[in-house]
């Protein structure tokens, strides 16, 4: 016997281009897994995939499953000899279900006890025998949605039409949904026909001769190349974004490229209005100059060859022009309709039920983006800006374009309130509202667009906590999620002194003033509170914080992100350093102690001892220092001024008893260790971090 | 090729197929879907192959015959097969070669769109066809139809007939196109586009539509609730396009907006667990003449 190729293909109706590259990766792992598991041994598995397919190659398998011998334990030797010193029932029972005899017995010693253990041969099964098992790996894939068909009850992502399975030449017999394995494939839809696949190592070049590249790195590379030379034959740059092409490779399984043309005159709407036709709706590449200008040109990939590709082109440019007809006619009329024309519409439409119409929305982020402005000091003409960009935000959702380009919300609001002559800077914040896009995606640039990225977001987060709408698991319709990364992630680069805590609570405020809250006000508040913490812990992880080091800043709140983002820096820094293990344990005692009383105030002549006085000296002197350097964010500096004082402290307990016999000094002492801790905890939690010691 | 013959060509390809050829249901409805000889029909275990063309009515689509793609009424070639057959595919593609479209002369995919139609409790998932980059066929596996699992599942196939017209006959504008040698969609359809038109926009009666969608929900509902599952669907009907008017014309605000399409989507439930059942009180009766009918 020898190792041999295996193939399993499965044709499917046309699946969706965005299900294939999960599959192909799911395939490549489970395969593996199974292979593993089955103990058979392999050179390599090869998953390929078309929309009319997906195809697993496994190279060079081992004929059979390696014979082992396995020891198999049985009961204990004080169980499994009689008081005789012989083999007992249990022994004897033992063996016999082992297909072994008392003679086969050894022992051993498992974890101090006796055991007794037979040897065990198991033999190696057929390679063959096991192969038909794949069904369970292809019928284990997971798929973003399944459908059923025709009579059948299974449901997958498209309706299986064939399956190939084949060990070196023979069939493997495997049935799923009532079709039956056989060495027939199915070539290229209008191009190929049926073929017979001989052995495993011929259907790559089977599938050739029928039209179906199979693999889906040799199509890519067609499409580049295609690319490549219109872009030289023509002297064009055709920039090839990375997920229309994967996209794009996915919907064909023999990829030809073609270019079409489109009058020049339609480079006079919007850039980002032409490249949405056709990227977004059309699937083509758009083509500029050296400059990076858009040309009257786009480039398609057709799923065929070469053959009557001017039909193709034609139909193609047929279909751009009639989208690009209608832009041109949205696009003048919407610069027809005044901004404040606009804006009247909005309150016809309705936001949230609970949360009134857009107009109120706008309403309520122009007060949350002029609140911002001033906790954060801006000077007054940004404010202004960011006050009227607020008020208009929302105006190109009622535009023409925007309801035929969703996508374009903000973009077309830019462009429009340029046209309608508003400050740049205001026509640039209404663009940034939206930002970022994705989780890490790129931050308003301007300070305006800033505000009111931040007022938009808080509206919408705090907007659906007052009506109840906490996302919980992967439930987030509104991505509220990402919205409050995104605040966060702002005022990560903003110099503002604001906390996290006093625009959420000021907005939150704004929501009671109109009565809309459905849920109790602490039960929001705690929801607001956790989901703002949850984030901010998420994001301190992505810096490299560890999570003791996170707990102990996020403590008592998030305060000044920036602030706090270098305090967790200072202290994972000094989380290694043995020196200062010392000053934590200090600031513990203090944080953990203080927890037995409050601060009544400290009455200094209650004071017994040098070092009593000390500390509190210390404390009163040290105040300033500590909440000047807090003041400018210098978290070094700090945590330094709550560090000098670990000496006193550990002498302060060296020679005071603070839960004195008599209430007045005890009171006296737990009220100067409250003081103390304040300061501390205003800092971090100490207690929650993990002093650890790197090798 | 001309519309009509068009048209034929596909009642022909179809009912080769084994598919009745029924026509146009006579109550105004927004797509072909909406039928009861899809809408009902495709509910229960029995058998049914249907092809028909419906004159499908979006009164917001409405340009008073001016805009070269947009119509108030549009027509619909639509094809119902349950079970979907496994060459479902094929047979299509078939269809396109009997209208003149070779498909190695053009390009032809299939790609995804999952169908869903909240109104009625509809969803299905499949593909838009595109032809040379042109959305031509919306091809759906039903998955569940007025809030009921599709069991075996129908196959939709959807012809957008002007769409496919003005690739056949390689025209701009689809008042151009040929309805059959010498009349064009121009002469039939540009007065009742511009009257439909100036109709839903301008001189419908508001008062009067929402009386109507009152009157006619609670009319359906009296009447299901005597079993009277397709004069009941009639007015479900009624309501729908009650409501597309009154939605062209913006009197309805985006929460009524929900409100209404939730009351309309409770009647195409409740109509369509009544079609169920009584065509189980009847014995399904095409599930046991089938086999006979298929072999005639």
């Amino acid at each position: 016997m020898q190792n041999k190729d295996v193939l399993f293909e499965i044709g499917l109706e046309e699946m969706p281009a965005r299900f294939l590259p999960g599959t192909i990766e799911q395939l490549e792992t489970k395969t593996a897994a199974w292979l593993h598991e089955l103990g058979l041994s392999f050179e390599k598995v090869v998953v390929q995939g078309t929309p009319r397919r997906v195809a697993v190659t496994i190279q060079s398998l081992s004929d059979k499953q390696p014979d082992i011998e396995e020891e198999v334990k049985g009961p204990a030797v004080r169980i499994a000899k009689d008081d005789a010193g012989q083999w007992s029932k249990a022994a004897q029972g033992f063996t016999r279900g082992q297909g072994a005899s008392v003679e086969d017995i050894f022992t051993k010693d498992v974890d101090g006890t006796e055991y007794i253990f037979v040897k065990k041969f198991v033999k190696g099964q057929p390679a063959a025998d096991l192969l038909p098992s794949f069904k369970e790996v292809l019928l284990s894939l997971h798929f973003p949605k399944n459908m059923r068909w025709g009579s059948g009850s299974l449901r997958y992502a498209r309706p299986i039409r064939w399956i190939v399975a084949l060990y070196g030449e023979a069939i493997i017999p495997l049935e799923i949904a009532g079709i039956e394995s056989s060495n027939l494939t199915y070539g290229h839809r209008f191009l190929g026909s049926t073929a017979a696949i001989d052995n495993p190592g011929a259907y790559v070049s089977v599938l050739e001769e029928q039209f179906v590249i199979v693999d889906q790195k040799k199509r890519q590379q067609m499409i580049i190349d295609g690319i490549r030379q219109l872009e030289t034959a023509n002297g064009w740059q055709i920039p090839i974004d990375e997920e229309l092409l994967e996209e794009v490779l996915y919907l064909v399984e023999y990829p030809t490229v073609f270019h079409g043309n489109f009058a020049d005159s339609f480079l006079d709407l919007p850039e980002e209005v032409l490249i949405t036709s056709m990227k977004e709706h059309q699937r083509y590449f758009p083509v500029t100059d050296a400059s990076g200008k858009l040309l009257a040109h786009f480039i398609g990939v057709r799923n065929g060859n070469s053959e009557h590709l001017e039909n193709v082109a034609r139909g193609n440019e047929k279909v751009l022009r009639a989208r690009l007809q209608d832009a041109e006619f949205f696009y003048a009329e919407d610069k027809a309709q005044p901004i404040e024309k606009a804006m009247e519409k909005l309150s016809k439409m309705i936001y949230q039920v609970e949360l009134g119409t857009l107009q109120d929305k706008v309403d309520r982020v122009t007060k949350i983006a002029k609140m911002i402005s001033e906790t954060a000091g801006v000077d007054q003409e940004t404010a202004s800006r960011a006050e009227r960009a607020a008020s208009i935000a929302k105006f190109d959702l009622v535009t023409n374009m925007v309801n035929e380009f969703t996508e374009l919300q903000g973009v077309m609001g830019e462009k429009y309130a340029r046209h309608f002559g508003e400050d740049e800077r205001v026509a640039q914040a209404i663009r940034e509202q939206y930002m970022p896009l994705s989780s890490h995606g790129a931050l308003p640039e301007s300070v305006e667009g800033t505000i009111v990225s931040i007022a938009d977001k808080l509206d919408t987060i705090i907007g659906s906590m007052v009506i109840g709408n906490v996302p919980t698991g992967s439930q987030d319709p509104y991505g509220l999620r990402r919205q409050a990364v995104g605040i966060i992630q702002m005022l990560a680069k903003t110099d503002w002194q604001i906390t996290v805590e006093e625009i959420v609570e000021r907005t939150a405020a704004l929501f009671e003033k109109n009565a809309l809250p459905t849920v109790e006000k602490d039960v929001y508040t705690e929801d607001v509170r956790s989901f703002f913490h949850q984030r901010a812990a998420q994001l301190l992880k992505e810096e490299g914080i560890s999570y003791d080091v996170v707990e102990a800043v996020l403590a008592i709140q998030i305060g000044n992100y920036p602030y706090t983002l270098a305090k967790a820096k200072t202290l994972q820094a000094l989380r290694n350093d043995e020196n200062f293990k010392t000053v934590q344990e200090a600031l513990g005692r203090v944080i953990n102690l203080a927890k037995k009383g409050t601060d009544q105030g400290v009455d200094e002549s209650l004071f017994e001892n040098e070092q009593e006085k000390q500390l509190y000296r210390m404390l009163e002197q040290n105040k300033t220092a500590y909440l000047d350097a807090a003041s400018k964010r210098q978290a070094k500096e700090a945590l330094d001024t709550l560090a000098a004082f670990a000496d006193s402290i550990h002498a302060f307990f060296d020679h005071t008893m603070v839960m004195a016999e008599d209430e007045k000094l005890k009171t006296n002492r737990l009220s100067l260790l409250n003081q103390l801790a304040a300061l501390i905890l205003s800092y971090a939690d100490v207690t929650k971090v993990q002093w650890k010691q790197v090798q | 090729m001309n519309i009509q013959n068009m048209i034929l060509t596909l009642q022909k390809h179809w009912s080769d197929q084994g598919c009745l050829l029924m026509q146009a249901y006579d109550v105004e409805k927004g797509a072909g879907t909406m039928s009861p000889m899809t809408l009902l029909r495709s509910l229960g275990p029995e058998p049914w192959n249907v092809a028909y063309v419906e004159p499908s009515r979006r009164p917001a689509d409405g340009r008073y015959g001016e805009n070269p793609n947009r119509l108030y009424q549009h027509h619909q070639f639509q094809v119902i097969m349950k079970p979907s057959p496994d060459n479902i595919q094929e047979l299509y593609l078939d269809s396109l070669r009997k209208l003149g479209i070779d498909p190695l002369e053009h390009d032809i995919r299939f790609v995804e769109d999952n169908w869903e139609n909240p109104t009625l409790g509809a969803a299905g998932l499949g593909w838009e066809v595109w032809l040379d980059g042109m959305e031509i066929t919306q091809f759906t596996y039903f998955q569940q139809i007025g809030g009921l699992e599709a069991k075996p599942v129908s196959v939709e196939i959807t012809y957008g007939l002007e769409r496919l017209a003005s690739y056949i006959q390689d025209k701009e504008n689809v008042f151009d196109l040929e309805w059959t040698d010498g009349v064009t969609v121009a002469d039939i359809f540009k007065q009742p586009e511009f009257e439909h038109s100036t109709y839903t926009f301008k001189e419908s009666d508001t008062d009067m539509l929402f009386q109507l969608f009152d009157m006619y929900e609670k009319e359906a509902k009296r009447i299901m609730d005597q079993g009277l599952v397709f004069p009941a669907y009639d007015y479900v009907l009624k309501c729908s396009h009650t409501f597309n008017l009154l939605d062209a014309k913006g009197a309805i605000s985006v929460t009524e907006r929900t409100g209404y399409i939730g009351r309309v989507r409770n009647l195409a439930r409740s109509i369509a667990k009544s079609y169920v059942a009584e065509r189980e009180r009847l014995g399904f009766p095409m599930l046991k003449e089938g086999a006979d009918e298929n072999a005639e």
